[in-house]
């Protein structure tokens, strides 16, 4: 992984899959919600296979703060130009990232990163 | 190329999971095609609520055909290896295809996973688009799919015949 320095928040995307607009504002919400309404989402657009495969990029759309995916995919999955699959809590499968899932896994990350200047 | 609505659908005979030729012709009162995938998370979020169409009908002699299109290369979870085990496992209600050459859903002019057509018994397209208005409400219960089939079968004209489908853009070759 490794796509953005630490506290950068990215949303990569693919144009070919719908779901990103939702997950932009799904993002922001959470981020209001933990008290980081002025984080800004940089969008990031991946275009081809050789790009995603570089990127570490497992579908549309992906998060990364700091580089790290709040919500990993399982090892091993591929990379590539597509719709991701993510899981809600009640383990149906869903193109974005389960709200409050997403919030959890962005509380713990934010919170290890505000830690890091004395670290 | 799409088909518009009314018009004759261009015919098929595509192979299911068991590699037995299915063709789009029968003597079913209403047609159901979904065009959908494996892979993709809005085809997926849909698929109980699309194959209950498919079972609550069935007596109402609805038949109901899902064909996977997308590029299975490029795209492992949606070889035909992986179609099977999906039916093995009783997640369908009705024969799922596939498209190998792609070229059912080019002459149809799908786009995404998934597009749902609706034919009455003359297989001409009664209409087109997504099962309900959104893939995360799983209430809405494909209601646009249902009210398009009762007005097949009432042989009334649909009253909203087309609706923008929503998905995984099909993965062309």
């Amino acid at each position: 992984m490794g796509t953005g320095a630490p506290g950068t928040i990215e949303l990569l995307y693919w144009e070919g899959c719908p779901s990103h607009p939702q997950a932009r504002e799904e993002l922001g919400k959470a981020l209001r919600e933990l008290g980081h309404a002025d984080a800004d989402i940089a969008m990031r657009r991946v275009e081809t296979e050789e790009e995603a495969a570089q990127l570490g990029f497992c579908g549309s759309p992906t998060i990364r703060v700091g580089g790290a995916d709040p919500l990993p995919p399982p090892p091993g999955e591929p990379t590539g130009l597509t719709c991701r699959i993510y899981w809600t809590a009640a383990g149906r499968p869903s193109p974005t990232p389960d709200p409050e899932l997403l919030r959890a896994a962005l509380a713990r990350l934010i919170g290890t990163q505000a830690k890091e200047p004395n670290a | 190329m799409t088909i518009t609505l009314g018009e004759t659908v261009t015919d098929f005979t595509l192979d299911d999971t068991d590699g037995v030729p299915v063709p789009l012709q029968s003597d079913a009162a209403a047609t159901v095609v979904v065009f959908t995938c494996n892979h993709c998370p809005y085809a997926l979020q849909w698929h109980d609520r699309i194959n209950a169409v498919a079972r609550d009908h069935a007596d109402a002699g609805v038949r109901m055909l899902q064909i996977s299109s997308n590029d299975a290369e490029r795209y492992p979870r949606d070889a035909p290896a992986a179609m099977a085990a999906r039916v093995r496992a009783g997640e369908f209600a009705g024969p799922y295809l596939y498209d190998a050459t792609q070229e059912v859903a080019r002459a149809w002019g799908a786009r995404v996973t998934p597009d749902v057509f609706v034919l009455g018994g003359d297989l001409r397209l009664a209409y087109r688009g997504a099962p309900d208005a959104d893939h995360r409400n799983e209430s809405l219960n494909a209601g646009w799919l249902r009210a398009a089939l009762d007005a097949v079968l009432a042989g009334r004209p649909v009253e909203e015949p087309v609706t923008k489908p929503v998905g995984c853009s099909i993965k062309w070759k």
